[in-house]
């Protein structure tokens, strides 16, 4: 397919369109199999009833989804500023790595979930511990792909950098930095959809807001579409903030695009 | 300006490990061009990056302009094999880059680098990210960044080794101006005998692995070089001669 071709209009809907189409076609063959199976809503309820549920109160969804989101955001947020700083140091301290990272490992292999009880103890009950269980729960992705992107840096670059006789800083900001982003933000995808991950686990351990909430409390009335609302909406929020910082990549990582745009 | 005595160079420990050169002397003088010339793996890069202070050598001395080196040497400009390009800067900002880690403003060097890029037909490429370049483009711009800041000692590690049969004689060409422009120290690493003889003042031949220095030619060319030069029945000589020691070698069977 040639360049023009494939960057023609119609092209380009055709291609933003595909996954909307699967997406259809996935909540259609839901719709048909509640229906022809006769299944029990409060088993399996189809789109069409979770859609009802969601126009029912729009805006208190919306409110319990803000609250999520604060969170998540929040919660990523710490973990990327953290993280990045965190992997910096222990890359730049060679005895620093070898002091805190098996730590720092033997930590996360702790089940996060397990901790969730004592981020209640420690922090209250308000925003912080869900702010803390879901910085847990992301940080790992951030430290780990930023180390690796940290050393990621090629032979001859570092070796041009010594015969510049650069200063270790100039050497971490004008190159390491930006070898490692391409990983960093593979890195900050990951501890996004994590981050979404911890501000659910955090509302319900303990919460009256937010769509965990809303799950674990229709869950306790067996209000399934209720339930579906809320996972309904997790789904698109997911993808959403996966797309953002997809969208904050190609806007970081300029001469990636660039080059996307020059190969033939 | 350099001078080598008996320096060697051993990877790894005493018993085992890989000795990489030995026992190399060489003396270079200000403003020589010199090939370093020898077949894969014979030690010619790892001499050179010694000469750079990016190895420490592990017997004999070796110093530059008198002081024994033990790291990067000022006034040092390298170009390597691969263009050792930043991918996230433009190609102004990439042949500004030895200004910047020399700590001085890169504005007052930004006149210098554009006359650069203009002596390498770059200027419609000044704001261009390396990917968009081709290979050849790309080792200019690398060569333009080793020039910023006027090098005393230019050390070159095969930089067109990757590059086409055609941009790479282009590339000989203009890099042999320059030199004869600059008259700067040049010691160029390569595996090609013609272009060792079309570039240098002298010819050292290493051996294979442990490097050593077989042979020390001065060549005498017409100081106007073309590309011509290389159908001449001097060159020619110098061509044959140094076949000639790599037959003996064993390295190569006609």
């Amino acid at each position: 397919m040639t360049e023009s071709a494939r960057n023609s209009p119609g092209a380009v809907l055709r291609r933003k369109s595909l996954p909307l189409l699967g997406a259809i076609g996935f909540v259609l063959i839901w719709e048909l199999f509640c229906r022809i199976g006769h299944v029990r809503p409060v088993l399996l309820p189809p789109p069409s009833l979770v859609f009802d549920e969601l126009a029912q109160s729009p805006l208190w969804f919306a409110e319990q989804t803000a609250y999520t989101l604060g969170i998540t955001l929040a919660g990523f947020a710490v973990a990327a500023v953290l993280g990045v700083a965190f992997a910096i140091v222990i890359t730049e301290w060679k005895w620093l790595h070898r002091l805190l990272f098996p730590l720092f490992v033997a930590l996360n292999s702790v089940p996060k979930v397990a901790i969730a009880p004592l981020c209640i103890i420690w922090f209250g009950t308000g925003a912080e511990p869900k702010i803390a269980i879901a910085f847990l729960i992301a940080v790992f992705a951030v430290v780990i792909d930023t180390i690796l992107g940290l050393r990621s840096v090629p032979s001859d670059i570092l070796d041009l950098a010594r015969t510049l006789r650069g200063s270790r800083w100039k050497v971490l900001i004008r190159i390491k930095l930006f070898c490692a982003l391409p990983h960093l933000f593979a890195g900050l995808k990951v501890a996004m959809s994590l981050a979404l991950v911890g501000a659910i686990v955090g509302e319900f351990v303990s919460s009256q807001r937010g769509l965990g909430f809303v799950i674990l409390s229709a869950q306790g009335m067996f209000d399934t579409p209720r339930v579906f609302a809320a996972i309904t909406i997790l789904a698109v929020l997911g993808v959403v903030l996966i797309e953002l910082v997809s969208l904050l990549e190609q806007l970081a990582l300029p001469w990636h695009h660039s080059a996307a745009r020059a190969s033939h | 300006m350099i001078v080598a005595k008996d320096v060697g160079k051993h990877f790894g420990a005493a018993a085992e490990g890989v000795t990489a050169i030995a026992n190399i002397s060489i003396d270079v003088e200000q403003g020589e061009f010199v090939s370093l010339l020898g077949p894969s793996g014979c030690g010619k890069s790892t001499f050179l990056r010694c000469l750079a202070g990016l190895e420490q050598t592990t017997s004999g001395t070796l110093t530059i302009d008198g002081k024994r080196v033990d790291g990067p040497p000022e006034r040092l400009g390298m170009a390597f094999q691969r263009d050792a390009l930043l991918d996230w800067m433009n190609v102004l900002e990439n042949v500004l880059l030895p200004a910047d880690f020399n700590g001085a403003r890169k504005r007052d060097f930004e006149p210098r680098a554009r006359e650069l890029l203009k002596m390498a037909g770059l200027t419609a490429f000044t704001h261009a990210y390396p990917r968009t370049l081709s290979g050849g483009m790309r080792q200019r711009v690398a060569m333009c960044r080793s020039l910023l800041l006027e090098p005393r000692l230019l050390l070159m590690d095969e930089p067109f080794g990757a590059l086409d049969a055609l941009t790479r004689d282009q590339l000989n060409v203009d890099l042999y101006r320059l030199w004869q422009q600059q008259r700067m120290t040049v010691v160029f690493v390569t595996h090609s005998i013609s272009e060792a003889i079309f570039l240098s003042s002298r010819i050292v031949v290493f051996s294979p692995r442990p490097g050593k220095v077989i042979e020390d030619i001065r060549v005498e060319l017409p100081a106007d070089r073309r590309l011509a030069v290389r159908e001449t029945e001097p060159f020619g000589r110098y061509a044959r001669h140094v076949r000639g020691l790599f037959e003996s070698m064993g390295l190569l069977h006609d």
